[in-house]
């Protein structure tokens, strides 16, 4: 019976949400004249269907793990922090300057600042809002909201000014030093051909979140985070202290998004490219929905967008179907997922 | 100078119909960040319409109602079934983009971009520019906004349920049905500040809006939800998108005037230049 009730109010809205977006999602591909068994197909089978693609899928799944758990944190802090996408990109910035900066130093050590320096740029980034919601009651939605913008232009800048390229057209810095570039997974697994991207920020992805994992639920901080989040009153007068909770889970927050950055500039491009981001941070926020916060959660429903984003992919290649039928569904899971939650909470509600 | 002037306007202008529209939502207690997907759909319907019928006007109107049937959305999900008006804001911006990409690649087959699309005749004012007609309703709407709110028995119902709603609910009206009205105007405006940008410049890009949405949103609370007030921030941050396009030559960095309206409004939002506070029941359900 507990089973069943756990399975109701968890697993039910989760399972309703995407079965009803990707019906949607069927209906259009067909009004966009494509069979939707074969949208279907492409989109979810084929994209399982070896060992390469699904490679891919954990690809596109690891800056979402990022994003995913930055959101996750906040949430149970009972914070929103939509400003994902300026953290990480401070920090992408922050990787590339310190990379350049200090490309004397032995590589080992210059990989450990450059993480560091992302982690307390896109922190700081994170923590400017909660300490503005802690000191002034300024709400942390509008704030990063606002941060966004003021992170690209600002990072954009500097970069156009002061780091590009000399005598390249697009605004990106130079190429950091090949010492601290993430080694790829296809050079220690032979059944991935050496182009494949995938590389170890996948495996620090896991261990973020098991260490998120074990924080939350072990830790007295943690304890306090989550406190906070479930009954802000109760936590006070037990003498916790709300500022430094508030501005230190935002901080967390951003710091977690910046690895994102990390990712990009140490594991994919090599440099910062100006506009590298594709609203990581805000299907981080899917991301943290779908795994009702839990860190571990945040894994598998980061890995089922990354299946999405994957499928996307194949469906511009094999079918009359625009990639963008993806992020429609995507959205469309985000809405049915919150309203059958409230639709289910409030059942449970009159029922007593 | 009217150069000057009439480039301010043309800026500001999308950003008046989009900060009047969340004003509505928010005075009557929804927060409102989907604005920028309304506006998206507005001008993403306004360019199919148009190219359907070859009238611009009717392709207004089918950016309205879709702006409306849009908000809608937004309506149901957190008014009638009160989920979290942030969370579905975000779905709703993703929504907006995925549906006017596959919408534009289906309309016109090709991928970035609408064909040409006809806008409305300029009306002339003389030594002072010509203005597009939509330039005036947006004048004319910011003067109605402010009668409903402030002067009817509409605008107060709807500010009550911002600021007090089981109020409300003690006279026997219904907050549900008053939140309805303030989401709906707010599509409806928001998607006409969207076609705006495509009736001026004549074509639909995909994610046109750019972020418009959001520094609407900043005008609504930097004119602290009041609409002369958040008209003329529109006004102000219009100025600073001016600026960023003219300061080519001389030693200001663009993007540093780029975040102007962004900086003003987490000062305005932290209480330094006169306290901005928020309907007290933004957010929150009955």
């Amino acid at each position: 019976m507990r089973l069943l009730s756990i399975y109701v109010h968890r697993f039910l809205p989760i399972s309703l949400a995407l079965s009803i977006s990707l019906l949607v999602g069927g209906l259009l591909a067909f009004v966009a004249g494509e069979s939707p068994i074969v949208v279907f197909r492409t989109l979810l089978l084929d994209t399982l269907g070896s060992l390469d693609s699904i490679a891919y899928v954990l690809f596109n799944a690891t800056p979402l793990i990022f994003t995913g758990l930055a959101v996750a944190i906040g949430f149970r802090a009972g914070l929103f922090n939509i400003g994902c996408e300026g953290q990480l990109y401070v920090g992408a910035f922050a990787t590339a300057w310190t990379a350049l900066a200090f490309s004397w130093l032995p590589a080992p050590l210059l990989m450990l600042v450059t993480i560091v320096s992302a982690m307390l740029a896109g922190g700081i980034w994170g923590a400017i809002p909660g300490w503005l919601k802690a000191r002034f009651g300024a709400h942390e939605v509008i704030n990063t909201i606002m941060m966004n913008f003021i992170a690209v232009a600002s990072v954009d800048y500097l970069v156009l000014n002061f780091l590009k390229e000399p005598g390249q057209m697009i605004s990106q810095t130079a190429k950091i030093p090949e010492g601290i570039r993430f080694p790829r997974l296809s050079s220690f697994l032979d059944f991935l051909p050496q182009s494949h991207p995938l590389e170890i920020s996948f495996i620090l992805a896991l261990l973020v979140a098991c260490l998120l994992f074990l924080f939350l639920n072990r830790s007295v901080w943690g304890y306090e985070i989550r406190m906070m989040g479930l009954n802000p009153e109760a936590a006070i007068r037990a003498g916790i202290s709300e500022s430094r909770t508030l501005v230190f889970s935002m901080g967390l927050s951003g710091a977690i998004a910046a690895l994102v950055g990390v990712w990009d500039v140490l594991g994919y491009h090599y440099r910062f490219v100006s506009g590298f981001t594709s609203g990581w941070g805000f299907l981080g926020i899917a991301v943290a929905l779908l795994a009702k916060n839990h860190p571990l959660g945040v894994i598998f429903a980061a890995c089922f967008f990354g299946l999405l984003s994957k499928g996307a992919l194949d469906l511009e290649l094999f079918t009359a179907v625009p990639r963008e039928i993806v992020l429609i569904i995507e959205s469309l899971a985000i809405l049915f997922l919150i309203v059958s939650e409230r639709v289910l909470l409030r059942d449970r509600e009159t029922r007593g | 100078m009217t150069e000057l002037i009439a480039a301010n306007i043309r800026i500001a202008t999308p950003l008046v119909f989009a900060a009047m529209g969340g004003i509505f939502s928010e005075r009557s207690g929804v927060v409102n960040i989907a604005l920028e997907g309304m506006m998206l759909v507005g001008a993403y319907t306004v360019a199919a319409g148009t190219y359907w019928t070859g009238q611009p006007v009717v392709g207004l109107l089918m950016s309205i109602i879709v702006g409306i049937l849009f908000a809608g959305i937004h309506a149901v999900a957190c008014v009638q079934f009160e989920a979290d008006a942030i969370v579905s804001g975000v779905a709703l911006n993703l929504l907006a983009l995925g549906v006017t990409e596959f919408g534009v690649v289906s309309t016109f087959g090709h991928v970035a971009t609408s064909e040409q699309i006809p806008g409305f005749q300029e009306w002339s004012l003389g030594p002072l520019g010509s203005y597009s007609p939509l330039v005036f309703l947006g004048l004319l709407i910011v003067g109605v906004s402010y009668l409903v709110l402030f002067h009817t028995a509409f605008g107060l119902r709807l500010r009550a349920c911002g600021e007090h709603p089981k109020a409300v609910r003690a006279t026997g009206l219904s907050v549900r049905r008053l939140r309805y009205a303030g989401v709906l105007i707010s599509g409806a405006l928001a998607a006409i500040g969207g076609a705006f940008l495509v009736l001026d410049t004549h074509y639909f890009t995909r994610s046109m809006t750019a972020g418009r949405g959001y520094i609407a949103l900043a005008a609504v609370i930097f004119g602290k939800w009041k609409p002369f007030h958040s008209a003329g921030a529109c006004l102000l941050f219009g100025f600073a998108g001016v600026l960023q396009g003219r300061l080519q030559g001389w030693r200001i960095p663009s993007q540093l005037v780029e975040i102007i309206p962004y900086v003003l409004t987490m000062i305005v939002l932290a209480g330094a230049i006169g306290r901005a506070t928020p309907p007290a029941a933004l957010g929150r359900q009955e």
